[in-house]
């Protein structure tokens, strides 16, 4: 018998001499699909996280969310209203095309082109100019000292084969029923390429093997599936199925923890969870109240706020794992507003302000909610329709996959919403992200407020937006951001309810770097053997 | 699944019925309140009281009846008004005190803080209501199209039992889903959750109607050769009139015995579609609603969520379909 093991263990030890001490395959599962391969379709986190490793910006993020370079080898202002990059050489796209000045002003113009969402991530650029094959320029309305803030989740595309396939036009989430190229096949220059994408079944990448900088991960083949199930997604994780999966439920994160051979990775994350009303119309297109908007009416938003029992969200639906905000943006996001309190949870004050605003009854709106985009979101939905309900306004609550949400709701949709949930990270990590895209009036020519879905307008906030664009000096832009806060506070132009946490459930011997804007880079991922 | 239950001729295990049981019922119903007394000693109440399955889930399937139609004064919370739930009361273990609220329940609260006695109570409101409905609905439209099939003959039969064919050849549930989708595409928004409960109905109805219709045309081809329907025609009653006043009636019998144990599957199919989230709004959970919410926290210690609306779903579909197995030995003189 000991003669036999050890022939045994001899065979095993060569099987594992002969495999590549590298060949690791890595599988991680989302609460959702990747619902599109276009790098410009929807500027939502999972989305531009994971083509953030398929596709490149000019400059991408390191694990404690500092700006690299990247396919920008650096840049420098030349003139107050011009920014110079110089591109990095010799770099290709996955299909073999060289990387030059061209593909940038072409997704530049594809960026901001019709039915495209991360338009915005460039504020106040009017050109881009071609200087030479490597170097490009910038060239903004007014001084902008944060222009490259958003530049890591806006993806270089290459011109050649976008125009050769027909996807030059940008994939439009509001469309699902057309056919976009993009929308299906990737060409970028980052690290991963796509092997093979079923949306809503699986996606897999393997590593490219061309890619210009050194490669830190030691994957060969990345698996992902979405498992919307929260026990199912779980459950594949203590199997040994999956490598790593994301978000896991509040409920189980002791239990993933507590198991031998995972480990519950979790930390703030930040993203503001926030109700929002829409204040455009002047008549509200799912209500009962007709001839009026009521959400016009500060006392009607604040009477939804002081509805809202966030500690008990914060207890019960969340157990624990949130932190309820007076503002709209986490505190590690810059500007954060350190004195804003919350209107204190008093339904009787509610009720009161509804009948001085003329509805002593309540009224009935319909609310939409995603139902697997942030952490128990439709739970808290539900529970919002609750506390509501408490103060006489009747919710209809219309929860739905992302897809047909986001799909709905956007601009792509046309703010098709009377109410609605939504979470937002400032992908620049600064409080003039969530200005710009949340606060300040739409406008579709500056390309402000995109994501204002309720149509949110303050003259004050939008000056005050501006000015936080042009100012230099750190104090004085700390201090317009801060006015610009209280502003909103006092005006309740949006219902903050809290920023989750983050949430994730890893096999050991897996090492990842978690980012506190919850997206998940493979590039620093490592499977011990 | 749906259509072999009424081939499936298990020999009864009741022992058979004598002839002499049957006349000393007659003697006994010389006597006066001889209605009740001939009820009680039809063939019919005998074999049901000999049949302790039967008896036992009757008296399950009217426990469930009584509950669903007074739960608005048994059920100790109206779970369907939001306002009326307290979200701290949520994830509170059965007969056990709430740690921030203090409040007991007897099979504990979801994760909104709904009662689950209340809410198995109102959500077998949603079984029953849809189940009923959607197997009228069935049962009218296949009655309907096998008696025309069965009795008209010729290209109508064609036609109806090819599309009969047609649609058993997809399973019911993946029907009902195409209908569900294609409404809720065609409807407006602000309808879509006050109509849910109509579109689910019809969905799950249209998807069930071919037993129906197979069993009508099979019976009624039978019954049309017999001498009285050509009676009927030599003194020139119309067809239709034939049909409904002499054949129908000699075809129910064994429509009836299908219904039961269709109510059964409509409310599983009920369960199922909103299991998959695509039935009932979430504000008015129905017993397969409140499954899907508590199989998130099945394994993470708050078994009763999904635990006990799921033993309620068990126990309402086996005594509907363990009576109509009862009801279809009854029926079947074959099995005397």
């Amino acid at each position: 018998m000991r003669i036999r093991t050890a022939f045994m263990t001899g065979v095993a030890a060569a099987i594992l001499a002969v495999t590549p001490a590298s060949a690791e395959t890595f599988r991680f599962a989302f609460q959702g699909p990747l619902n599109s391969l276009d790098p410009h379709s929807l500027n939502e986190t999972f989305q531009l996280g994971f083509l953030g490793n398929i596709y490149e910006g000019l400059t991408r993020r390191g694990t404690d969310l500092a700006i690299q370079p990247s396919l920008a080898e650096s840049w420098e202002i030349v003139e107050p209203n011009r920014w110079r990059f110089h591109l990095r050489e010799g770099v290709t796209f996955h299909n073999g095309n060289p990387f030059t000045a061209d593909d940038v002003i072409f997704s530049y113009e594809r960026a901001t082109s019709e039915g495209s969402d991360v338009g915005q991530k460039m504020p106040g650029v009017v050109a881009v100019e071609r200087v030479d094959d490597y170097t490009v320029d910038f060239v903004t309305d007014g001084p902008n000292p944060i222009l490259t803030a958003e530049f890591d989740t806006w993806y270089i595309m290459d011109q050649e084969w976008a125009v050769e396939n027909g996807a030059d036009v940008v994939t439009n989430v509001a469309e699902a029923d057309r056919e976009f190229f993009a929308n299906r096949n990737a060409n970028g220059t980052n690290a991963f390429m796509i092997q093979e994408h079923q949306s809503d079944v699986r996606t897999i990448a393997v590593p490219n093997p061309d890619w210009w900088d050194e490669a830190e991960h030691n994957l060969t083949e990345v698996i992902f599936q979405p498992i919307q199930s929260d026990a199912t997604r779980v459950a594949a994780l203590l199997s040994g199925e999956m490598d790593l999966v994301y978000p896991v439920p509040l409920q189980d994160q002791q239990r993933v923890d507590e198991n031998d051979g995972t480990t519950a990775l979790t930390g703030p994350e930040l993203r503001t969870i926030f109700l929002g009303m829409d204040q455009a119309r002047d008549e509200l297109l799912y209500s009962n109240v007709e001839g009026a908007n009521p959400f016009h009416d500060r006392r009607v938003r604040l009477a939804f706020y002081q509805a809202l029992d966030v500690d008990a969200i914060q207890q019960v639906v969340m157990r624990g794992a949130s932190t309820p905000s007076a503002s709209m943006v986490a505190p590690g996001i810059n500007g954060f507003p350190t004195d804003l309190e919350r209107y204190p949870y008093d339904p009787d004050a509610a009720r009161a302000l509804l009948e001085e605003a003329g509805y002593p009854d309540g009224f009935e709106v319909q609310m939409n909610c995603p139902n697997d985009r942030y952490v128990n979101d439709e739970a808290i939905c539900q529970a919002v329709v609750g506390m509501l309900g408490r103060i006489g306004v009747t919710v209809n609550l219309l929860a739905e996959p992302r897809s047909v949400y986001f799909g709905r709701v956007l601009a792509q949709g046309g703010y098709d919403t009377s109410f609605y949930l939504l979470g937002w990270s400032p992908g620049s990590i600064d409080s003039y992200n969530p200005l710009y895209n949340l606060v300040q009036t739409r406008n579709t020519d500056t390309g402000s407020g995109t994501f204002n879905l309720g149509g949110f307008s303050d003259a004050e906030i939008d000056q005050l937006a501006n000015e936080v664009l042009v100012e230099t000096d750190p104090d004085a832009r700390g201090d317009l951001i801060n006015q610009a806060w209280q502003r909103l506070h006092d005006e309740v132009g949006y219902l903050p309810l809290h920023q989750q946490a983050l949430s994730w459930g890893v096999a050991d011997g897996v090492n990842v770097a978690q980012r506190a804007d919850n997206v998940f880079r493979w590039r620093h991922t490592t499977i011990d053997n | 699944m749906a259509d072999d239950t009424h081939l499936d001729h298990r020999p009864s295990s009741e022992p058979p019925i004598y002839a002499p049981k049957a006349s000393a019922a007659m003697i006994e119903a010389q006597e006066p309140a001889g209605r009740w007394r001939r009820a009680w000693d039809s063939d019919i109440a005998y074999s049901f009281r000999r049949s302790p399955v039967a008896v036992v889930s009757a008296v399950i399937t009217l426990i469930f009846f009584i509950g669903a139609l007074f739960a608005p004064w048994l059920a100790p919370q109206n779970p369907f008004d939001p306002a009326s739930l307290n979200l701290m009361n949520g994830f509170t273990p059965p007969m056990t005190d709430n740690a921030f609220t203090g409040e007991q329940f007897l099979l504990g609260t979801d994760n909104q803080g709904r009662d689950i006695l209340s809410t198995i109570l109102y959500g077998s409101r949603i079984s029953l209501l849809v189940g009923f409905a959607s197997v009228i609905f069935a049962l009218i439209l296949g009655t309907v199209l096998g008696l025309l099939a069965g009795y008209l003959g010729g290209w109508l039969d064609s036609v109806i039992m090819r599309i009969a064919d047609v649609q058993l050849s997809f399973p019911a549930i993946l029907i009902a889903l195409l209908i569900f989708g294609v409404a809720r595409a065609m409807l407006p928004r602000d309808m879509q959750n006050d109509v849910a409960i109509y579109v689910l109905i019809v969905a799950i109805g249209l998807s069930n109607w071919v037993q129906y219709a197979r069993t009508v045309r099979g019976t009624t081809m039978v019954e049309k050769n017999k001498e009285y329907v050509h009676a009927a025609r030599l003194i020139g009653l119309h067809p239709f009139k034939i049909m409904v006043r002499h054949v129908l009636p000699n075809v129910t019998g064994p429509v009836l015995v299908i219904a039961t144990i269709g109510l059964a599957l409509a409310i599983i199919t009920e369960a199922t579609l909103s299991f998959l989230g695509v039935g009932v709004p979430p504000t008015q959970p129905s017993l397969g609603t409140m499954i899907q919410v508590g199989q998130d926290y099945l394994f993470s210690g708050e078994w009763w969520i999904t635990f006990f609306p799921g033993l309620a779903l068990v126990l309402l579909a086996l005594s509907v379909n363990l009576l109509g197995d009862w009801l279809r030995d009854a029926l079947n003189p074959k099995l005397r």
